[in-house]
């Protein structure tokens, strides 16, 4: 298939996904789908979203390309890896055509999401322990706070002395990166809870086991999700960074690779390839909870049905 | 509320008393002290303050910031131990030396800031207590939840969220919520101070209202005089610290009150006796250089 074709087609899906959302907006907004986006392409905002964009690729052209600066002389320019990327039949073994580069991204998504996961059902109830209970919290705090500093790449040798094979030893080193943040994020959210909460639901009768569910848990919910966000960037750096040491496949290592056998194109689509899968994923943690805290979504909507 | 659910609420109230023929909460704080010591620094808040307060009695309790009301508060409420004295409700044990302070249902209190749950709905706020307490099924409390927040008008609010309420229909809400569990005492720690002049005086209707339906027991923090002496039948002025009450009015304007009284020969008398005893009191507190609490 012609990549222009592909590129069209690419084209004309996120052109799709956009127009879905602004339908969705119309009827929040209880205005019409052609006003409305009508709004969205004409404000302010879009415009500068845009022209970053715009301006990011006109430089990169500029740069590598046309003037050709010294230091930027090597790299690919951004038609070069966007028609690497579309081509049935690529230069370096890498498109969107070739059973490889898929192969690399689930190995990456398979790694991080299992970290992220493991680093979530252990990291939240960590957290709301250490908050919850100031023994735990004495005994557990000073360990963390002098763990947590180590740079995952150190633990990468240990990594691979402990746990059989590569594969355990990358989702470990990310799984690490991803706990911490997670932690001390719910942590930070249980010591962010207004004492009243605690107060009043003792006025009312709960136990102290019925706390931890009914003030602890939703409380700190705020906090734990923008932990989870930073979490899951957090899974995606170290994840590379593991990969380019110890896998034979998935993103990290198709940079690293490249970079070896001067397959400057590739790097790029990799990069651009973490940029977008990262940012679905954060995108995904987020509308998790936003639906997990209607609560608050409501309140920053203002007064609905208050009347 | 109107006329009728007024009335209404006196009825049900009153079948209530004679089915359960619950003590009415008669406080009796007894020679009471506390001393605070964090970090080797005496501090006494509380000492030796002494007072009843008879069943049904609504009092309201002044005096400089930082005296030792809401440590009383606290101590009645049982978030905090006393280290002198005991405090009794309707002749049993509140709050003694020999035990450990314990919160519970008989005396809820609402807070200065509010403390509705913002994760819960108005009417899951309103259900918890009976339901954490297993004194009701969650399909008996949304039942009398419902009907507890529409004889007081707020029914068509009962899904909201606590954010999207304003500060004045918070509040209500959450003395609801309190009432829910039939409490003897309501302790309420200046649940009207953020608010603004006009919300504050609908809300003083309200507690009024509630007041009147319930005949509770209530003991009401503040130090706005004008507040304490429309609301209470008895207004205590506290002295800056080591805290004891050091003086009494009684308020013998006739309730219902409206805000007429305010403008009132009585009223205007009985405000400046208390600006007086409660000024004296301030400047030793601001000489004294006491830190504000909150």
């Amino acid at each position: 298939m012609n990549p222009f074709i592909v590129l069209g087609l690419l084209l004309a899906a996120i052109l799709a996904v956009g127009a879905w959302q602004q339908k969705k907006k119309a009827l929040l907004y209880e205005v019409s789908w052609g006003h409305q986006i009508r709004n969205t392409l004409t404000s302010k905002s879009f415009l500068l979203q845009l022209a970053g964009f715009v301006v990011f690729v006109v430089m990169w052209q500029l740069t590598v390309k046309t003037l050709s600066l010294p230091w930027f002389s090597r790299l690919p320019g951004p038609w070069e890896c966007l028609m690497e990327w579309l081509s049935p039949d690529p230069d370096y073994g890498i498109s969107i055509y070739t059973a490889d580069y898929y192969t690399h991204i689930v190995y990456s998504t398979y790694r991080a999401t299992t970290a992220f996961v493991l680093a979530t059902l252990l990291g939240v109830p960590l957290g709301l322990l250490m908050g919850w209970s100031r023994k735990f919290y004495d005994y557990s705090f000073p360990l963390v706070e002098v763990i947590r500093p180590i740079p995952p790449l150190a633990w990468v040798p240990l990594a691979i002395l402990i746990l059989p094979g590569d594969e355990p030893a990358v989702i470990f080193v990310t799984f690490l990166v991803a706990f911490f943040v997670t932690c001390l994020n719910t942590l930070l959210g249980v010591e962010s809870i207004d004492e009243s909460y605690f107060r009043a639901a003792r006025c009312l009768g709960a136990s102290k086991k019925r706390l931890l569910l009914d003030v602890v848990l939703p409380g700190a919910m705020p906090f734990i999700f923008t932990g989870l966000q930073i979490s899951m960037g957090a899974a995606w750096f170290s994840l590379v960074a593991g990969e380019m040491i110890a896998a034979q496949y998935g993103l990290g290592f198709l940079i690293w690779d490249s970079y070896s056998l001067i397959q400057y194109p590739v790097i790029v689509i990799g990069m651009a390839t973490l940029g977008v899968i990262g940012w679905a994923s954060s995108a995904v943690v987020r509308s998790v909870g936003r639906k997990l805290m209607a609560w608050r979504e409501r309140e920053l909507f203002g007064s609905g049905q208050a009347g | 509320m109107n006329d009728v659910n007024l009335k209404l609420v006196q009825k049900d109230q009153a079948q209530e008393a004679a089915v359960c023929r619950a003590p009415d909460g008669a406080l009796s704080i007894k020679e009471v002290g506390k001393i605070y010591d964090p970090e080797g620094v005496h501090v006494v808040a509380l000492e030796d303050c002494s007072l009843e307060i008879t069943a049904g009695e609504f009092v309201a309790i002044v005096g400089p910031s930082g005296c030792g009301k809401s440590t009383l508060l606290n101590i009645m409420a049982g978030f905090d131990n006393l280290t002198a004295g005991e405090i009794l409700l309707d002749g049993e044990p509140l709050a003694t030396l020999d035990t450990a302070p314990k919160p519970g249902p008989d005396r809820v209190v609402v807070f200065q800031h509010g403390a509705l749950f913002p994760w819960k709905t108005v009417l899951e706020n309103v259900t918890y207590g009976p339901v954490v307490q297993g004194v009701m099924s969650p399909e008996e409390a949304n039942d009398r939840g419902r009907e507890m927040l529409s004889r007081v008008g707020l029914n068509n609010i009962e899904t909201s969220y606590p954010g999207q309420l304003s500060s004045g229909m918070q509040r209500r809400v959450e003395i609801i919520r309190a009432l829910i569990n039939n409490p003897k005492v309501l302790l309420l720690d200046e649940p009207f101070r953020a608010m603004d002049t006009v919300t504050k005086s609908a809300s003083h209707q309200y507690l009024l209202e509630l007041y009147n339906a319930t005949g509770k027991t209530i003991f009401f923090i503040t130090h706005d005089l004008e507040e304490a002496i429309f609301l209470a039948d008895k207004v205590l002025v506290m002295t800056t610290r080591p805290g004891y009450i050091k003086q009494t009015l009684e308020v013998d304007l006739p309730r219902p009150r409206h805000y007429g009284m305010l403008a009132s020969v009585e009223f205007i008398e009985m405000k400046s006796e208390l600006v007086g005893a409660v000024h004296e009191e301030a400047v030793k507190a601001f000489e004294a250089g006491e830190r504000e609490m909150a």
